[in-house]
Formats: structure tokens, C-alpha cells, sequence
């Protein structure tokens, strides 16, 4: 008895902590990564924001001066406004996707060809999307006008408008996220309870009653995602404008991304404390969006519990 | 897209090179690495590129050359990681203010030393634009010039001459108006095309001079000079020289126009040329002159900009580089490089030979003996980055909201005293 507790004390501290200690374990190497390339590079953007520096020379601090003039520059408006209208109008594709993934629903000869055609735009490059928009609304030549020509309606310069720009360019960005939407709900409604909707038939359910009560409340886990991935597609709205109008006409098609990229890293720019100092406010927005996902994430797991 | 060339050249040809390129540094007996980083990524620069090697290292036998071309708008972000982290012997950049940043952070060489060669002597034009703060920070391999590039058939069937003066300019452009043809095409999607207008509304109309100072900070944007220029450039749009929404496209989406001959001409760098020429466009329809005088009082200057080599600080065998920069600006290999076959520009030493070529020989012409004012680099050159980007877009905002042009220059003004300050 007294050799056992001996043995007990003598065994290595490891032995004693194996249970707690070794999901640690397996975790460090994430954790290091995530540590390293995540979250020092946060703190460090935040630090660099503070800061006047081009890159190569030597920093200066400016303390808040970055931000001081941020809030008298109208081209960080233009942007926060655009920003927001991909937020808004990039949410379309959710409602969108719904709809074809309920109208691919179905087992007629060929269906998985046609659900590999509608997804195709997502499988293709951003880029590509974004020429084939661009050639698209092409005043003089693009399909878009000759074909309002048809119909006698002169030529709308859509990408080189101020008024219209950005539209334009969220139409192409909805173009795939709708794919993806699709895709999401495709695989969501396979997962709908088929019972439940025999039993809201007898109850008399069918068409939007049945759509909004019954089907929609059992997509939620994948309307949830689509949310999720919608709202980070439009915060990531870059590639689509670095194609398609490279920020212009004018800076009007410019949002929060790409201002920054502008302003710190292309060919005219090299500020980095400015362009940091977007980057926090971008930082900023996304996460009021990223508290919210985790904040429901977590009541979720609690009420499974 | 990086492209590796490794040319390892130990041949017994270097003795008939020798005989051949006489230059002042090709007997210094040369050994060891040369690592150049070159931006010259377009088939016909690049195939120059690697010639210069070739030939280079068949000098020098002992020297082992090592070429890096990168594609041309990437290595413009590149240049900042190489010349801080790995920096090659030899890099390619722009004259004039764009080696600022990088003559103030220390990382080109100061090569003064090589401009006193007596050989250098034949570059005294293009001395100035690699000359910051009484020092140079490299050595110019080619340039070329700026122009309005229009379509001679259209001006013949229309009874048109070259116009000499902003008032024939307008009137000439009223003539194809009523055609139902547009004066000028241009693309200012990528907004340095408007810079180009700029470039040219203001020096002819406040000059060179007056030019300088305002890329330089220190006439403000207020000023009533301007003010002037932009009001000439009002005129023009207002008359609806330009071709409707050029917003929408870049300067090789804006050629098209004058192709067809919906618009009759073009503002535009000699190396419009080969583009226009290619869509079918010969020396029969195709024609060059200088861009007019506005205000008579003020001399004629032009847009040349040139194409340069620099040695990072860091280089380490700054003894073959400058060899290799010696050898570059020498009248033969200028001669060579600039020819029709290879890139088609003028050749910045004042010994070597242009080219046969009806553009070229304008071009050299304008420049050498009909630009007395001076020769500027061009707009996103001449004035810092940041601000070269804000001014350019008000350009092509004004271009479309002719209206808007207190609000630009205000805007400018604000951006100016933060950039000069």
C-alpha cells in the first residue's frame, strides 16, 4: 500500500497530468501558428497605425494622426459607404441561393449536370469573373448595351459611372456567391426531416406557408454559414475591383480593402501607417460581425447541452 | 514569374568583343558574380536584356552573370523587399523623382563618381533626371518621347494641317467634331494617361519651369497658373474633344478608337507605335507632331521619360556593376538597344545613331533641337507617388465633372501641404 502511493508520487509529472495535458499538446503547434501569423500581426497593425512610415525609412509616431486624418478624408467615406452597400447588397445572394437550391431540388434525369452548371461561377477564378463582367458592361462594345440597344436605351457606361459603379461590381460578386449559397442549401435540405413535412401537408402547409414554417426553420445551421460567409465574401470585396475598375472611376468604386491597399502597398502608395490605420477600422467592423458569430455560436452550445 | 536566365559565358569569342566594344572600363579585368534584377519583361525589352548580357559577358569571361527579369508591374512592389533583403548588383528603375524614396532610405549607390567618366560627358541631356541633391543615382539606357500620334488620312480628307497653336488645335478639332469623329482618344482607367494631358496643358501653358516647381511643391495648387490650365483643358471637354467613357478603359482598350477612326488622334508615348502599326495602321495613316504652343510667351518643353539602371547600396561586386552601367550608356551599345528590331526609343547617349524610323527621327529631332523650355520626366515621375496618384485622379475626375474643379483643387491643395511638408 505504502510502495503504491510512493510509486503514485514518484511518477513524472506528465503521468499524473496525461488527461489534461495532452490536448494541450496537440494543440501548440495550431496555437503557435494561429499566435504568429494571426493575432501578433493584429496587435502589430494596431501598433504600425500609430506611426508615420514608408517602409523602408525610419518610423515616426504620430499617435493618433492617422486617424485624425482619416476622418477628414472624404475618399475613406467613399469607401466606408461602399462597404456598406456590399454588406447590404451582398446578402442577396442568400435569399438568391435559396431559390435555385429549392428549384435544383429535385430528381429529374441529368439534375446533377444542371447543379455542377449553376455552380460553375464559383468554381472559376474571381479574376475571370471579373473580366467577363468587365467586357460584359463595356460601353461600346459589351453585350449588355447592344442589348439595351434592342430596346433603344443608349449606352450606360457602367463601370466608368460613378453612380453605377459599384453596383456593377456587386452583380458580378453575386454572380458566384449565389453558387455558393446554392450549394450550402442543396446540401441542407437533403438533411430536411421528411416526416415533418408530411405532417405540415396534412395540417394543410404548402407553398410560402410551407417554405417560411417548415422548411427554412430546419436550414438554419446552413443559412447560418451562408450568412457567415456572405458577410466575410463582401469585407474581402477585393480582386473583383482590383479587375474590374482598379478603385475608379475617381476612387468611387474604392471600399475599406482596397483603400488600403492603395494607400500602403501599390505603386502610388507606401504609407503604412495609413494604410494600417484603415486596416483597424476595417479590423473593427468585422469584428462586430465576428462577436456576434461567436456569441451565437456559443449560445447554440450551450442550449445543446 | 521570375524567369532565370544563367548565362555562364567563358567563350573565346571575348576576344572578338573586345576589338569590337571599345569602351573606357572593358580592360579592367572583371571576376566574380553579377546579379542583375531587370524589369524588362516584354519580348522585345527582354530579348534586349539578355543580348546586353550575352555581350557583356563575353568582355569579361570571368564574370559570372546572373539575369533576373521580372514582369514589369510586379517588380515596381518587388523592388522594395529585394533592395532591403537580397540586392542584386544591378536594378532597373525610373529617372527623377521616383528614385526618392529609395535615394532617401539610402539603398541606391551613389554613382557620381561614374559620371565623371569623360565618356558620360555625351548624356549631359539626360544628366538632371538622374541627379538628386547635387548627386547621381544611376544611369539612363533609353527613353522616349511624347506627342500627338493622329491619323494623317482623316486630316487630308478633312483638309487638315498640323496645328501649331492651341486656337488651329481647336479649330481642327471642331472640323473632325463636325465629321462626326472624336479629336482624342485616351483610356484613364489607370489615370496616368489624364497625367499625360496635364503634363502638357501646363507646360504650355505656365512652362517648364512653372512645371517643376508645381510637381516639386512649391507653387501651391491655388494658383492662378493652375487655374489657367485647367480652364484650356475645360475648353477641350467641353467642346467633346475626348472620346466618350474613357473611364472605363485602359490606354491599350483606348487604341481601338483611333483604329477605326472614330477619333482621329492620340496623346501618347512613341510606344503607341508598334500597337497602332500591328492593328494596321502605316506610315501612310499614321503621322506625329509636337504638341502645340498655347501661351507664346513660354518655350516649348517635352515629356520624355526615361527608363534607367541602378546599383543598390547593397550590391556587392559594385566594381562589375559599374562596368555594366558603363557599358550600357556606351554609344555603341545605344546605338544597338534602341534600334527599330529591339526597342524602338532613343538612344540617350549624343553620339549614337537613331534609328530609321519616321517616329523615332521626329522624335529625336523635337527633343534635341525644338524643346528649348526643358524635358520633363512625366507626371507620376516628376511629382512624389502619393501625390502623382491624388492629383491624377482629380484629372479624371475633371475630365468627367468639369464642374467639380474647385472641389478637386481643393482637394489637391489639402493632399499637397500633407506630401510637401
Amino acid at each position: 500500500m505504502s510502495s503504491s502511493t510512493e510509486a503514485a508520487t514518484k511518477a513524472s509529472w506528465y503521468k499524473r497530468n496525461e488527461i489534461a495535458a495532452t490536448p494541450w499538446l496537440f494543440l501548440i503547434p495550431g496555437v503557435a501558428m494561429f499566435l504568429l501569423y494571426v493575432i501578433f500581426p493584429i496587435f502589430q497593425s494596431i501598433n504600425v497605425s500609430f506611426y508615420d512610415w514608408d517602409g523602408l525609412g525610419e518610423a515616426q509616431w504620430v499617435g493618433m494622426g492617422n486617424y485624425e486624418e482619416l476622418y477628414w478624408d472624404d475618399a475613406f467615406y467613399v469607401s466606408l459607404r461602399n462597404n456598406l452597400i456590399w454588406l447590404v447588397l451582398y446578402l442577396l445572394a442568400i435569399p438568391a441561393g435559396l431559390f435555385i437550391a429549392l428549384f435544383l431540388n429535385q430528381t429529374v434525369t441529368g439534375i446533377r449536370l444542371y447543379k455542377s452548371l449553376f455552380f460553375f461561377p464559383f468554381v472559376i477564378s474571381q479574376v475571370v469573373v471579373g473580366l467577363v463582367f468587365t467586357w460584359f458592361y463595356d460601353p461600346t462594345f459589351g453585350l449588355l448595351n447592344q442589348f439595351l440597344a434592342v430596346f433603344g436605351i443608349d449606352p450606360i457606361n457602367v463601370l466608368g459611372d460613378e453612380r453605377f459603379v459599384t453596383y456593377g461590381i456587386i452583380a458580378a460578386g453575386i454572380w458566384p456567391q449565389t453558387a455558393y449559397c446554392m450549394i450550402l442549401y442543396l446540401t441542407g435540405l437533403n438533411a430536411v426531416d421528411p416526416e415533418q413535412i408530411e405532417a405540415a401537408r396534412l395540417d394543410g402547409a404548402k407553398g410560402w406557408k410551407m417554405l417560411w414554417h417548415i422548411i427554412v426553420p430546419q436550414l438554419k445551421p446552413a443559412t447560418f454559414i451562408a450568412f457567415v460567409v456572405t458577410i466575410i465574401g463582401a469585407l474581402r470585396s477585393f480582386d473583383l475591383i482590383s479587375i474590374m475598375t482598379n478603385g475608379g472611376p475617381f476612387g468611387e468604386s474604392r471600399v475599406l480593402s482596397f483603400y488600403m491597399f492603395e494607400v500602403a502597398l501599390s505603386e502610388y502608395g507606401f504609407r503604412m501607417g495609413y494604410g494600417a490605420s484603415i486596416a483597424v477600422v476595417l479590423f473593427l467592423i468585422m469584428l462586430c460581425f465576428i462577436t456576434y458569430f461567436l456569441w451565437s455560436m456559443y449560445k447554440d452550445e450551450k442550449g445543446g447541452r | 514569374m521570375f524567369h532565370k536566365t544563367k548565362s555562364v559565358l567563358a567563350t573565346l569569342a571575348a576576344t572578338a568583343a573586345l576589338t569590337t566594344g571599345a569602351f573606357a572600363g572593358s580592360h579592367a579585368k572583371l571576376s566574380g558574380d553579377l546579379v542583375i534584377f531587370s524589369d524588362m519583361s516584354n519580348p522585345a525589352p527582354r530579348a534586349v536584356m539578355e543580348g546586353m548580357v550575352e555581350r557583356f559577358g563575353e568582355m569579361h569571361p570571368d564574370l559570372n552573370i546572373e539575369l533576373t527579369v521580372i514582369d514589369r508591374e510586379a517588380y515596381k512592389t518587388q523592388i522594395r523587399n529585394f533592395l532591403t533583403a537580397n540586392a542584386p548588383d544591378v536594378a532597373n528603375w525610373y529617372a527623377a523623382n521616383r528614385m526618392r524614396p529609395y535615394v532617401d532610405a539610402g539603398l541606391f549607390e551613389d554613382i557620381s563618381d561614374v559620371w565623371e567618366d569623360p565618356e558620360l560627358a555625351d548624356l549631359a541631356s539626360t544628366k538632371g533626371a538622374m541627379t538628386l541633391d547635387g548627386k547621381q543615382w544611376g544611369v539612363p539606357y533609353t527613353y522616349y518621347q511624347w506627342g500627338v500620334y493622329y491619323r494623317k488620312d482623316i486630316y487630308e480628307e478633312l483638309g487638315l494641317n498640323e496645328p501649331a497653336t492651341f486656337e488651329e488645335m481647336k479649330s481642327n478639332c471642331q472640323t473632325i467634331l463636325d465629321s462626326g469623329r472624336k479629336c482624342y482618344t485616351i483610356g484613364t482607367k489607370f489615370l496616368w494617361t489624364a497625367g499625360g494631358w496635364f503634363d502638357y496643358l501646363n507646360m504650355r501653358t505656365n512652362g517648364y519651369d512653372y512645371h517643376a516647381k508645381l510637381t516639386g511643391g512649391e507653387i501651391p495648387w491655388t494658383d492662378e497658373g493652375v487655374a489657367k490650365t485647367f480652364a484650356n483643358w475645360r475648353e477641350l471637354i467641353d467642346m467633346g474633344a475626348f472620346i466618350d467613357n474613357h473611364t472605363a478603359y485602359s490606354w491599350q482598350e483606348s487604341l481601338p478608337f483611333i483604329v477605326s477612326g472614330e477619333a482621329a488622334a492620340i496623346l501618347k508615348g512613341n510606344f503607341a507605335v508598334p500597337p497602332l502599326r500591328e492593328a494596321g495602321l502605316d506610315d501612310s495613316k499614321l503621322d506625329f507632331y509636337q504638341f502645340p504652343s498655347i501661351n507664346p510667351d513660354v518655350e516649348l518643353a517635352e515629356d520624355a521619360p526615361t527608363d534607367t539602371f541602378h546599383i543598390p547600396s547593397g550590391a556587392k561586386n559594385k566594381e562589375a556593376a559599374k562596368a555594366f552601367l558603363k557599358f550600357v550608356v556606351s554609344a555603341e551599345n545605344q546605338t544597338l538597344i534602341n534600334n527599330g528590331d529591339n526597342l524602338g526609343q532613343l538612344p540617350v547617349n549624343a553620339k549614337s545613331s537613331v534609328d530609321d524610323d519616321k517616329f523615332l527621327k521626329e522624335g529625336f529631332e523635337m527633343l534635341s533641337s525644338n524643346s528649348p523650355g526643358g524635358v520633363a520626366q512625366f507626371f507620376d515621375r516628376d511629382a512624389p507617388a502619393e501625390m502623382a496618384k491624388v492629383a491624377m485622379e482629380g484629372f479624371q475626375e475633371f475630365m468627367v465633372k468639369p464642374d467639380n474643379l474647385d472641389k478637386i483643387i481643393d482637394r489637391l491643395d489639402r493632399a499637397a501641404q500633407r506630401i510637401y511638408k
